[in-house]
């Protein structure tokens, strides 16, 4: 991990003069980083640790009196409560279904965005408007204007009276998460499709290569960082989804769509089980390093390739 | 050939931009007309649902919003410009471990800081306050805006800096004559990307506010369990609370790209 990391520096490191001032210095660089630096310690680390102190008290929020120190218990009961092992099991579905529909989706709209073609840039506005619309706002549309079974546009369209919501609640999620992230996908995609160099794919179509055989050993190659750097990236922010689960099925029907932040916002303001939202929020931090290391790995990968470039 | 790429490049962007032309259709409808199957395609236009909307006192959720964005917008890009500078332009010893320390708090689950934020802030006896949510809004932006600034930062040619110090200009000359000049765009953008992030946010605002400090998103709220009895209504609504967002992205949209994958992707 460090020498991923370490590796982009040796390459931007700027000529630095030789440290004439020493202490001196060295403050003067670091003065203009510190307020930033101490806020985000302050905003971000403090609740951390009051979260890691919370998860070992055995505290609901109903129950008065003292709230003892019970060490590790609330993670015992969170990790063999089946809960919130359907909450992760539902929230890998919901975030591997939209990252990868979205993906697939945005893959296709960048290859089309990347020929020239009159209107390209007002297509291109039109394609990334549904990010813009407000996510809660998003979610409401699809659920009463699109999904709903007496007046929603699919059913007023296609004919039926398919209850959408109902019957393929994860799947009503999941469209409206492609619908909003699509965009995402594309943009990042086509920013890769742009950086391939036009010369070599040129080259090799007077070589004689056919469409697809470029595709396929040049163009997908060069994307793959593009690829993984959406991916996860979509991944980190999707992992979080609350306003699609809370405004379109309240986590159900019964727990089909209860994935773990709405699990915790649950077990934090309707069951007042403080203690145990706690251990589920750090248990949920933890995976999230571990996703993280991996994002944090692709990253700098792609900043190796713009130095190199 | 080339026609037809271009044909079916329009359709899809058709198709993706339909969901928000029939939430703008929907907004000046009357009640019936929205909520009637087949589709009503013709209809008298009406402003009525705007009306209603602006009567149920959508105001306070705007300006609430507005506050929140624009003063958190400010404080981000106060923060993070020097920062971005530390870390880009005259860097600090250990800027890597310091760039990726700012990274990991955005990685950061909201959910697993929303019972302490709770606490503190109720602790603090600041629930409910806008100026929470500013503070709140601004650590949510700051690791992104850190690094957008810097990918533009990098882009300032070091010869010309360098040039300007052997001519004998300051720093403050240096940045107002040759780095601002420069990375101005880019500020800009960050700017709009952080506001779009802050007007959109609904989680934190959702737990942390009632009716004084109550955002855009949580006006939504009330339109939930609506079953579409009021679809027009939630459409004027949605419309509205969108609006500035979408401004802010269409005129941010060459550096979209490039603040949401935190100046990784030019």
């Amino acid at each position: 991990m460090t020498t991923v990391v370490a590796r982009p520096d040796e390459r931007t490191q700027p000529p630095v003069r030789p440290t004439r001032g020493g202490a001196k210095d060295r403050w003067a660089r670091r003065a203009p980083l510190l307020p930033a630096l101490i806020f985000a310690l302050v905003i971000t680390q403090i609740p951390f640790l009051y979260t890691l102190y919370l998860s070992t008290l055995s505290w609901n929020a109903l129950r008065p009196g003292d709230k003892p120190f019970v060490g590790l218990d609330n993670y015992v009961t969170v990790l063999t409560d089946t809960r919130l092992r359907s909450a992760l099991v539902n929230t890998v579905l919901l975030t591997a279904g939209a990252v990868i529909f979205s993906m697939i989706l945005g893959l296709l709209l960048a290859l089309l965005l990347d020929r020239k073609f009159l209107g390209r840039s007002v297509v291109r506005t039109l394609l990334i408007t549904p990010f813009l619309v407000m996510p809660i706002a998003a979610a409401l549309l699809w659920k009463h204007a699109i999904f709903n079974p007496a007046y929603g546009l699919i059913n007023g369209i296609f004919g039926g009276s398919t209850d959408w919501i109902s019957s393929y609640p994860k799947g009503a999620v999941i469209a409206t998460l492609v619908w909003q992230w699509t965009p995402f996908m594309m943009l990042i995609l086509l920013a890769g499709l742009q950086s391939q160099s036009h010369e070599v794919v040129e080259a090799a179509r007077v070589d004689g290569a056919n469409a697809w055989q470029i595709f396929r050993r040049m163009t997908l190659p060069h994307l793959r960082q593009y690829l993984e750097l959406g991916a996860l990236l979509g991944s980190i922010y999707l992992v979080n989804t609350f306003d699609a689960i809370f405004s379109i099925t309240q986590g159900g029907p019964g727990t089909a769509t209860t994935n773990l932040p709405y699990e915790i916002y649950l077990t934090t303001f309707r069951k007042f089980e403080y203690g145990e939202a706690s251990a589920a929020g750090v248990i949920v931090v933890i995976l999230t390093i571990i996703v993280a290391t991996f994002a944090l790995r692709v990253i700098s990968g792609l900043f190796k390739m713009e130095e190199h470039r | 050939m080339k026609r037809l790429w271009g044909v079916v490049a329009w359709i899809a962007g058709l198709v993706f931009v339909f969901p928000v032309i029939w939430m703008v259709l929907t907004s000046f409808k009357q009640e019936q007309d929205a909520a009637s199957n087949p589709p009503s395609w013709f209809f008298t236009p009406t402003l009525d649902q705007y009306a209603q909307v602006f009567d149920r006192n959508i105001t306070p959720f705007l300006l609430n919003s507005l506050m929140a964005s624009v003063f958190s917008t400010l404080l981000v890009v106060a923060l993070a410009t020097p920062a971005a500078y530390a870390l880009s332009l005259r860097p600090v010893a250990k800027w890597t471990d310091t760039l990726f320390f700012f990274i990991s708090t955005k990685m950061m689950p909201a959910v697993a800081a929303l019972l302490p934020l709770y606490l503190l802030v109720k602790h603090l006896g600041m629930l409910d306050n806008i100026w929470t949510m500013v503070v709140l809004y601004t650590s949510m932006n700051l690791p992104l805006a850190v690094w957008m600034m810097r990918s533009f930062l990098l882009e300032v040619p070091r010869e010309v800096l360098e040039a300007g110090e052997v001519d004998g200009a300051g720093l403050l000359t240096s940045i107002r004559r040759i780095i601002l000049p420069i990375v101005s765009p880019g500020l800009a953008a960050t700017a709009l990307i952080c506001f779009i992030f802050a007007w959109n946010e609904f989680f934190l605002a959702v737990n942390l506010t009632a009716t004084n400090a109550g955002t855009a998103p949580i006006f939504l709220v009330g339109f939930i369990s609506s079953e579409g009895l009021f679809l027009a209504r939630l459409c004027a609504a949605a419309t509205l609370v969108s609006l500035p967002v979408l401004v802010a992205g269409w005129l941010a949209q060459n550096k979209l790209v490039r603040g949401l994958s935190m100046g990784a992707v030019k």
